[in-house]
């Protein structure tokens, strides 16, 4: 084997120069310190997401984009194809598990103010692949045609078209005509399967570069640390995030298997009961919650720019936090940043706690 | 202006031109085209004695879902099954003789007047008559 390997490392080597890239590995070094267990997220996301492109990938071998066949193919996914079920529901059932990560990922940059100068951009492309993974999970969920999907889009969509001026205009774009249709059907497959992932991957490309480059940062007020060397100490303990977050998708995916549910109508009533993908359901129930008029304006469009401007403020937050962009604490961007996740853990809860609230 | 800023503008601006006639094509090509929307006038709705007092039957009308409404006094209403809040299709409620919207618990009564939840408009009301063993949904003129 030694043999073998030690030519096969001659030959490659004035080839692709490896000797860079390992000199590079060898040097690179994590800090270990009390909040490190953070650090594994990104690297889960990035194995969540290898796991996304493999099952959607297989999924498009029986998969048909159309009104007419599109709910048929997937139940015959489930049904008749041989391990049909498995493979769909890793993909769902992940989809599902990695906003979750994300989210976390997200947060606990956030509250360790790993966006301080130099990693502004980190930042940014960092949520620039939050909201395109949203984008993912909101263009997948059509992708069936049933029932609660379609009008899950529908009401999705809408929001956009709440938005003053130029909101009709989104919407007909999104939707590809003024309602949801096949042409919706098309237009969502081509951005789940083409669109989505190039973006995607690019952006993750940069992410991933500057994170590699930067190096990762260390908390406000954390002085000198012990340091492991990411190859393969660092990569071994990612590793073994790896394999129990595989053995979670795997459990749910058996004893949950995703289901097809009913084909969707679009003239038929809407099911009771109905609610979005779970990392939606905090702004859905806020939806439930706002008056119809608050002041003469109608409580949605308050509702949606305000997630909106939540969002960009969320985007920017690298400078707005001058404090920590000058490494000193700045609890009142903690206390912003709890608040929000609190509010979002307690709508979320009662999506499912309080269905009839408002009612 | 001397010659090599004449010389860049005149490339960067040449470029600059190629690009957006590139991408003005690829831009078109995306907003769907307009398609002539279905819009019925007038249709009928149901046969007269199809619908029992106090229950309601959904059907198609132009493009989207319109609901009609046999009342408990047997008076005959339609309306447009559009939430006016997110556009779900609301759904006959008979034993609290509403509309209810499940979406975001929006709750109609039977003019199409918002009882309670966000909807911030009452539904679209349609006109009915009935004749030859026909119903008849027409829009409103
Ligand atoms: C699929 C999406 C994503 C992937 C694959 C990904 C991947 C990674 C990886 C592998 C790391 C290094 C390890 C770590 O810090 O956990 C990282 C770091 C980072 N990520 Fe992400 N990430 C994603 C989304 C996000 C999002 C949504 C944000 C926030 C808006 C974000 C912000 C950051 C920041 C600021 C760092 C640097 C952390 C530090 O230096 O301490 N990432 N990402
Ligand atoms: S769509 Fe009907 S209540 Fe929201």
């Amino acid at each position: 084997m030694n043999k073998w390997w030690e030519k096969m490392q001659a030959y490659l080597e004035p080839r692709f120069q490896l000797s860079a890239i390992r000199d590079f590995a060898q040097k690179k070094k994590v800090p270990e310190h009390k909040h490190s267990f953070w650090y594994f997220f990104g690297g889960i996301c990035l194995f969540l997401f290898v796991i996304q492109i493999l099952t959607g990938v297989l999924l498009l071998l029986y998969y048909t984009p159309s009104v007419d066949a599109a709910h048929e193919s997937v139940q015959f996914i489930m049904s008749q194809v041989k391990f049909g079920w498995l493979i769909r529901s890793v993909h769902s059932w992940t989809a599902n598990i990695l906003v979750g990560v994300l989210f976390i990922h997200m947060f606990s940059a956030f509250f360790l103010k790993a966006y301080r100068p130099p990693r502004e951009l980190t930042w940014i492309t960092g949520f620039l692949l939050l909201v395109l993974f949203l984008a993912f999970g909101f263009s997948g969920y059509l992708l069936p045609w049933n029932e609660l999907s379609f009008f899950a889009t529908r009401v999705g969509t809408d929001i956009a078209g709440v938005i003053p001026l130029v909101g009709k205009a989104i919407k007909t774009f999104i939707l590809g005509g003024p309602e949801v249709s096949g042409a919706t059907l098309t237009r969502f497959f081509w951005l789940h399967v083409a669109v989505l992932p190039a973006f995607a991957l690019l952006i993750m490309g940069i992410h991933i570069i500057l994170v590699q480059s930067l190096g990762m940062s260390k908390p406000i007020g954390i002085g000198e640390t012990k340091e492991i060397f990411f190859f393969p100490d660092f990569i071994l303990k990612d590793s073994v995030g790896w394999l129990l977050i595989l053995a979670v998708v795997g459990a749910v995916c058996v004893f949950l298997p995703w289901e097809a549910g009913p084909k969707a109508d679009p003239f038929a009533s809407t099911p009771l009961g109905i609610k979005p993908e779970w990392y939606f359901t905090f702004m859905f129930t806020t939806l439930k919650l706002v008056p119809a008029h608050i002041f003469t304006i109608e409580g949605e469009v308050l509702a949606v720019l305000g997630f909106m401007l939540g969002g960009l403020l969320l985007m920017l937050v690298p400078f707005l936090d001058r404090r920590a962009a000058h490494e000193k604490r700045s609890p009142v961007f903690s206390a912003i940043g709890l608040a929000v996740v609190l509010y979002i853990i307690i709508m979320t809860a009662l999506t499912y706690l309080a269905p009839n609230i408002g009612k | 202006m001397n010659r090599r800023t004449f010389v860049n503008l005149f490339l960067g601006g040449s470029f600059l031109g190629t690009v957006v006639s590139f991408l003005y094509p690829v831009i078109r090509y995306l907003i769907p085209p307009r398609q002539a929307e279905a819009v019925a006038k007038r249709i009928i709705a149901a046969k007269v004695g199809e619908l029992a007092p106090n229950s309601a039957k959904l059907f198609r009308f132009g493009s989207s879902a319109a609901v009609l409404i046999n009342t408990s006094d047997g008076e005959l209403r339609a309306f447009s099954a559009t939430c006016t809040h997110l556009t779900c299709t609301v759904r006959y409620e008979g034993d609290t003789e509403t509309l209810f919207c499940p979406c975001h618990n929006g709750r109609f009564d039977l003019a199409g007047n918002v009882i309670s939840g966000p909807p911030p408009r009452p539904l679209e009301a349609y006109e009915v008559e009935v004749s030859g063993g026909d119903i008849f949904v027409s829009r409103k003129a």
